[in-house]
């Protein structure tokens, strides 16, 4: 439970934009552990979503460093990078991000076929990822033929079926109703208590209540990391 | 990801867009279709021209001439007048050979003319008249169907008799017996023997307009060159023989005519190797040709096939993002595209493979042309599809493993 997942230490991360130097990023250091409950907060431009592009291994940072579970992911080539996010992170997007031809249990395959496991095993990993989010009964279905809550079920699912020691959400409730995003956050605060580490980054106040420790980010540096007091999770 | 696993999804993206799939597929199916068709009939005239001739000439046989029969290429000026410069082959050349030769062979003089062939008011023009010895039904392989052929007694003598062609027969004497009726040639009557069996057509020609007549009939006048003959049919037993027989005429000739050691021959022998020869050479050129063709067509096929894949590229760059977040390498995507783009163009190798039978079987059916299907072109059809596909979808597929997946998974 103490076992440290995510060391960041001095992160900076800066682009350029035209002539000018755009910082997203300026020094950020934060520790998350295992089997953490976290939300990443903050107004547009705060940094955020280039914080989770870090997490997420989909970036690397100008400086600072980047621990992932004992690898230093900040100095990695791009194939290598592709191996982490294929083991460590598992995505749940805001747009869902699902392949729109391919069936739910095609999608959830997805990440298993890159990690290189057999066809046999890569069925029974994705029916038992979808049974766990509820979907035992909607596998053959497309995306364009579920519900908004349905598809970013699935999407949980496709993160999950790695076994991913991240589970990292970027608004995960964006898009749809109020009801649905209950559904979601359901799904979120159970996979938690079956002992996953989740990172949720959110803009909403009540989205990020769910989780037990909220980071919020102003200009590129994090502003509080503090517990949530009236936490579901906590 | 398995390689089945890309063609699987390369052939549903194909099929999910039928036409323009067709569209670009085009250019490799017309390349490999025309390698097909032309390879095939190429190869069936190979097939057929060397049944014809061995049938016609016969691999054990070959002939003693003033100089070839059948040129191939184009024959120099000098060339000719070196020929024309060359004794007849004469009655007396013949003579010696016949004699002079130890190898077990059979031989007959042989001179050949076209002329009418008349019976009473009917006539067939344009018959190609042998005037030979007996044996050379045996040369031939000509089976007598009706009657018999002429013996040696008769070429003794003298004799006007006729053995003819089955298209002859059948021009002059619809319906009737042919045998012991007197046909006219050149104005002096034969009386027929005898009628060969249908011999068929060759390249649309038919091979039963002909009569033979003994050698030593009012025939030879017309037939044969002033004091000569035109070639001595030589048969062996089989091919090695024949070489013997070859080198033993050769020997004979050249001492005959005091050629000395330094001296070219000057004769010729024609085996049916050196009648195919002129086929080899029309078959060179074709099969030379056929690769500029084909390659047109398939360097025209490539790059359809890389604009429609660079276009894939662009529209499903948020595909290529996700697959990326999900953990795929760049060798994954690279293998995504080039799989698809040779699935695309192996798909059209196919379809093409399966057209230029189908056009090869159409030729054979409407037109005089054989054909026989090469299975080779087959195979490197397919080949040349898949690398076709691949090359062009090398550059497309490198474009998109290099995206950024942060910038591709933004797109729309």
């Amino acid at each position: 439970m103490t076992e440290a997942v995510i060391q960041m230490r001095e992160m900076v991360r800066e682009y350029q934009m035209g002539t000018e130097l755009v910082q997203a990023l300026r020094g950020v250091s934060l520790e998350i552990r295992r089997n953490e409950y976290v939300a990443i907060m903050g107004p547009s431009g705060s940094g955020k979503s280039t914080l989770m592009n870090l997490i997420g291994c989909l970036d690397t940072p100008n400086a600072g460093e980047y621990w992932l579970n004992d690898q230093e992911v900040s100095r990695m080539s791009d194939d290598a990078l592709a191996r982490i996010r294929n083991r460590e992170i598992g995505f749940v997007f805001q747009t869902f991000n699902l392949l729109p031809r391919a069936t739910a249990l095609q999608n959830v395959e997805l990440p298993l076929v890159y990690a290189g496991m057999n066809a046999g095993d890569r069925t029974e990993r994705a029916v038992s990822a979808l049974a766990r989010v509820g979907l035992g009964n909607r596998m053959d279905h497309r995306p364009n033929e579920m519900s908004g809550g349905q598809r970013q079920r699935v999407a949980i699912a496709r993160a999950l079926v790695n076994a991913p020691s991240i589970l990292l959400a970027d608004e995960p409730t964006g898009n749809p109703d109020s009801v649905t995003s209950a559904e979601i956050m359901r799904v979120f605060g159970k996979l938690h208590a079956e002992g996953q580490t989740v990172i949720l980054v959110t803009h909403e106040p009540d989205i990020a209540q769910h989780a037990a420790r909220t980071i919020v980010l102003r200009d590129g540096q994090v502003a509080s990391d503090s517990a949530n007091p009236c936490s579901v999770a906590a | 990801m398995p390689l089945f696993e890309a063609v699987r999804l390369a052939l549903h993206a194909l099929w999910t867009q039928k036409l323009k799939s067709f569209f670009s597929l085009v250019g490799v199916l017309i390349g490999v279709t025309f390698l097909i068709a032309v390879v095939s009939i190429v190869q069936g005239m190979n097939v057929y021209m060397t049944d014809q001739f061995t049938r016609l000439v016969g691999m054990n046989s070959f002939q003693v001439r003033r100089f070839p029969g059948i040129q191939t290429g184009n024959v120099s000026e000098e060339q000719w007048r070196e020929w024309r410069r060359r004794p007849l082959i004469t009655e007396a050349d013949a003579a010696y050979l016949m004699a002079g030769m130890r190898t077990p062979v059979l031989t007959s003089r042989n001179c050949q003319g076209r002329t009418v062939v008349r019976l009473g008011g009917k006539e067939a023009p344009d018959i190609g008249v042998t005037a030979a010895d007996a044996s050379i039904f045996r040369i031939k392989n000509y089976d007598i169907v009706n009657g018999r052929a002429f013996s040696a007694q008769e070429v003794r003598v003298g004799a006007h008799v006729v053995v003819i062609g089955d298209l002859v027969a059948e021009r002059l004497f619809e319906g009737v017996d042919p045998l012991g009726r007197s046909v006219t040639m050149q104005g002096i009557p034969y009386r027929v023997v005898g009628v060969v069996d249908k011999q068929g057509t060759m390249l649309g020609m038919s091979l039963d307009k002909f009569a033979i007549v003994p050698f030593t009939t009012h025939a030879q006048r017309w037939t044969c060159p002033h004091n000569g003959i035109r070639q001595l049919e030589v048969q062996a037993a089989d091919v090695i023989t024949m070489r013997a027989a070859i080198d033993e005429a050769e020997t004979l000739l050249r001492a005959r005519r005091q050629l000395g050691p330094t001296e070219e021959n000057n004769f010729d022998f024609q085996t049916a190797d050196a009648a195919l020869e002129g086929w080899n050479k029309i078959a060179t050129i074709l099969f030379a040709a056929l690769p500029g063709l084909v390659a047109i067509s398939l360097v025209v096929g490539g790059i359809v096939i890389m604009n429609i894949m660079l276009m894939a590229v662009a529209e499903r760059t948020k595909e290529i993002g996700i697959r990326k977040a999900l953990g795929a390498k760049r060798r994954d995507i690279m293998a995504q595209f080039v799989v698809e783009a040779a699935t695309l163009a192996t798909v059209g190798a196919i379809f093409g493979v399966v057209l230029g039978i189908a056009l090869a079987f159409v030729v054979k059916r409407y037109t005089p042309l054989p054909a026989a299907v090469a299975p080779w072109s087959i195979g490197l059809g397919v080949f040349l599809g898949v690398a076709v596909g691949m090359t062009a979808g090398i550059l497309p597929a490198s474009r998109a493993s290099k995206l950024d997946p942060i910038e591709a998974l933004r797109a729309e």
